[in-house]
């Protein structure tokens, strides 16, 4: 066995995070860890990196018992950890970045600058990674971003390599380089654990999955007997009912949002499309596509350079989001914690945050009753789960959160959402109960735009599916007529096959982080 | 569209660390064409700025604020501020005061004891930014006072002054270069600000100080004492404030208590007109000398044009918005 946990738990006040857990990483194996949020699993991270000390049970590497007193202590034992959020210093090169806290010194104190280019230089030619040493991380796209934290893992000759989330900001293509990368690290000495929300990718990458679930140890089976259903149904403690089916109003639809040949300087050629009532429009494409810039577009924090947008019939002009909020569009964007919410704030402050304006004052004073009774209503209709409407935001997991954004759109009583990535980087149970409420929303006659990376997501979720492509509409299709290949079809159709266009620098937008 | 070996396309890329580099040197050629054109500009409106004794003398008068903002350029760089270089630089001129006039004791161990001093104020502001986790604002905010009461405890409230020990004088306007009537003090601007940069750029700390500043937490999970750096940096900028205490105190023949408060915008502002960000790191030694001599540039030129003190400050708070903004202007041009 390389790495055990046997018996592992941790208390903090008023919650038992984990329980008599237990995790066998055999040697040479990719072992998925798997867990609702909040099932222990980020707890369990901070256990193995020495950022928390069990209370009870130990940890066993190579048969020798294991412990960890701090992140620079677990390196040296040869664990290394990819957190979810990137450990990247954004103003640093990436040989900076990949050999931080072990630059190699002249004297003790000075740097060898040259030395340090060339190690990272031969590191990243042996691992086949395209990156430059010398170029700066902030500039780098996330997926090369998420190479760097990868190569700086693995520089610490490390034994067990442990992913949490790691593809959570790939597209199809990065994955398949990081699985490639997975298969080159597998020696028989060596192993990964591999946590992800991904259910396909275990599949293609794991060779046993643990599953726990509220900071317990419930199974572990061995992934090509086993189908992702009893994974799922083992993680949630329950068989998840039937595929939500698009739902909403089907009959004598008006159309609420009528966009014509919109077009920004920086991506979006000639985009047109409608919106109608109680309807889920799916935007589907790859990455840069210029999906996110449309509804950037849509509500006036992009320039709009040309193109005309009607809202039932009545032309308008958005210059700002507050504008797009006055005309009841929310925008939830993809980066929810930067760009959705205030994190240090309670649930409450950030539901009622855009609309104390207009729905919680009177002669200038906030009304903080009727704000703590709205927040209250929406919490348990939305089902967010908190202890209480004063929880802090950042103690959330990820599909509460993203309903805490929901909710304070719907607090201003928006007719129109835009959701971009609503189910980025949230697991399988709160999944289903996000796609719930977007079925409830279209069936209260709610117009939603879904923009999502995640085909299987759109396919089953809208009843129309509009299709871009380096800045334009490729396709239009209807819920019948998409299919994986269909959509794919008009994703990846290049400029040339769609009209002349002048070259757009996809780099810049496809860099989210900056 | 990636694939796992370096195809063409990612070739391509390559460029673009260059491209990047140009643009933050553009940054710093930016300051520097700023204070060439207030330079120029100067040097038309007025015959008495462009001579040998008025640029000497506009070095001369960079000296203190230089020093200053070449030490907290370290803190700001980290995503931290020092407010306590001010006061803390009186403080030293009184403690340097103290050690040669009224101790006696001689020069050279004077002069080191008052830069330790400042090396002790910054080593106190460092543990309480560090070890008890207060914002570095309340922190140094905190020590400028005291620093400030100090200095007239210590003092009596009244000035010291040097006029027994000349050589302590010359430190500062003494003339090391024969015959040239060039001021030391300028000379060990120059050299501070050399080892300022080497420190900076060379060495492990240096690394460590941009590594903090550009993301703490990721730095603390990369197996580096974090705690220990920051203290040492806030420390490094306290010697910095002793050596301005004995650079000021030398020029003015006396440390005088009451004075400081003020020096420390003064210097925050020449770091920042550098192209230093607060948010932490990025920022230069070289920027941070430009923005100290573009301040001491406005404010010598617009004594030579007689126009009064008040206005002086106005213009000189119109330029740091300026700045600030063609700062930020340019990186969201990107």
């Amino acid at each position: 066995m390389l790495l055990e946990a046997r018996g592992v738990g941790k208390n903090f006040p008023g919650v038992r995070a984990l329980q008599d857990m237990h995790i066998e990483l055999r040697h040479g194996e990719v072992l998925a860890l798997v867990g609702e949020n909040g099932a222990g699993k980020s707890t369990l991270m901070k256990l193995l990196s020495g950022i928390y000390t069990p209370d009870d049970g130990e940890f066993f590497l190579d048969g020798r018992p294991l412990e960890v007193s701090s992140p620079k202590h677990a390196l040296e034992q040869g664990i290394s950890i990819i957190h979810q959020e990137f450990n990247l210093m954004p103003d640093l090169t990436v040989a900076q970045n990949i050999f931080i806290g072990r630059e190699p010194r002249s004297g003790g104190f000075f740097l060898g600058e040259r030395t340090l280019n060339a190690r990272a230089k031969e590191l990243i030619d042996r691992l086949h990674l395209p990156l430059d040493p010398r170029q700066v991380v902030g500039s780098l796209t996330v997926a090369r971003q998420q190479m760097v934290e990868i190569a700086k893992a693995l520089s610490y000759d490390a034994k067990v390599l442990i992913m949490d989330e790691p593809t959570a900001a790939l597209n199809d293509a990065e994955v398949q380089v990081l699985h490639d990368l997975i298969r080159r690290f597998r020696r028989p000495d060596t192993g990964v654990i591999y946590i992800s929300h991904r259910m396909h990718e275990l599949k293609a990458i794991t060779d046993r999955i643990t599953v726990i679930r509220d900071g317990r140890y419930v199974d572990t089976l061995d992934t090509p007997t086993t189908s992702m259903r009893e994974v799922i149904a083992r993680m949630v403690g329950r068989e998840i009912t039937g595929e939500a089916a698009p739902e909403g109003v089907r009959t004598g639809r008006e159309t609420v949002l009528s966009v014509r040949g919109l077009s920004t300087k920086a991506l979006l050629r000639n985009v047109s499309f409608d919106l109608q009532e109680g309807e889920i429009l799916g935007f589907a494409g790859l990455m840069g596509a210029g999906r996110t810039e449309v509804a950037r577009a849509l509500v006036g924090a992009d320039v709009v350079e040309s193109g005309t947008i009607a809202l039932r019939g009545r032309p308008v002009r958005i210059s700002s989001p507050a504008e797009a909020a006055k005309h009841r569009i929310g925008y939830l964007s993809e980066d929810r914690k930067h760009l959705g919410l205030l994190l240090e704030q309670d649930v409450n402050s950030n539901v009622v945050l855009s609309s104390i304006r207009d729905l919680f004052q009177s002669f200038g004073f906030v009304r903080p009753k009727a704000m703590r009774e709205r927040s209250t209503e929406l919490v348990s209709s939305l089902r967010i789960r908190t202890p209480s409407i004063d929880q802090t935001v950042k103690n959330l997991s990820g599909g509460n959160q993203q309903k805490v954004v929901i909710a304070k759109w719907l607090v201003k009583d928006c007719d129109i959402l835009i959701f971009d990535e609503p189910t980025r980087g949230i697991d399988v149970g709160a999944k289903e109960e996000i796609y719930r409420l977007l079925n409830e929303l279209a069936g209260r006659g709610k117009s939603i735009i879904m923009i999502s990376s995640e085909l299987p997501e759109v396919l089953r979720m809208s009843h129309r599916i509009v299709v871009m492509s380096e800045g334009r509409v490729t396709g239009h299709l209807s819920a019948d007529e998409a299919t994986q290949e269909s959509v794919m079809h008009y994703a990846t159709l290049r400029p040339d096959e769609t009209g002349p266009q002048e070259n757009p620098d996809h780099s810049a937008t496809e860099a989210g982080v900056r | 569209m990636t694939s796992p070996t370096v195809t063409e396309e990612e070739r391509q890329t390559a460029p673009a660390s260059v491209r990047r580099t140009l643009r933050d040197r553009i940054q710093q050629f930016l300051a520097f064409a700023s204070l060439i054109v207030i330079f120029g500009f100067f040097s038309m409106v007025s015959p008495n700025f462009f001579n040998y004794g008025n640029v000497t003398n506009i070095l001369f008068s960079t000296v203190v604020i230089g020093l200053l903002a070449l030490g907290t350029t370290f803190v700001i760089i980290t995503g931290g501020i020092d407010l306590s270089i001010g006061t803390g630089m009186a403080l030293c001129a009184v403690i340097s005061g103290v050690l040669i006039v009224n101790t006696g004791l001689p020069l050279p161990i004077g002069v080191l004891g008052a830069i330790l001093f400042g090396g002790l104020l910054g080593l106190v502001n460092g543990l309480n930014v560090a070890v008890l986790g207060l914002p570095p604002f309340i922190a140094t905010l905190a020590m400028m006072l005291v620093a400030q009461g100090l200095a007239l405890v210590v003092s009596n409230s009244t000035p010291i002054y040097f006029d027994q020990t000349p050589g302590y004088i010359d430190l500062s306007i003494g003339s090391l270069v024969p015959g040239a009537n060039f001021p030391n003090a300028v000379l060990i601007l120059a050299v501070v600000a050399v080892l300022a940069g080497v420190l900076l750029n060379k060495t492990v700390l240096g690394r460590y100080t941009y590594s903090i500043g550009s993301n703490e937490e990721a730095t603390a999970l990369s197996g580096i004492d974090v705690r220990r750096w920051k203290i040492l940096i806030y420390t490094l900028a306290g010697l910095f404030t002793g050596l301005a205490g004995v650079m000021i105190s030398a020029r003015l023949g006396s440390a005088q208590p009451a004075t400081g408060m003020g020096y420390e915008l003064q210097a925050i502002a020449a770091v920042v007109i550098g192209g230093t960000s607060l948010s932490g790191g990025k920022g230069s030694i070289v920027g941070t000398v430009i923005g100290a001599l573009i301040i001491s540039v406005l404010n010598n030129g617009l004594q030579i044009m007689s126009i009064p003190q008040e206005w002086q400050n106005v213009i000189l708070g119109c330029v740091i918005l300026l700045a600030v903004y063609a700062d930020m202007a340019r990186k969201r041009a990107r």
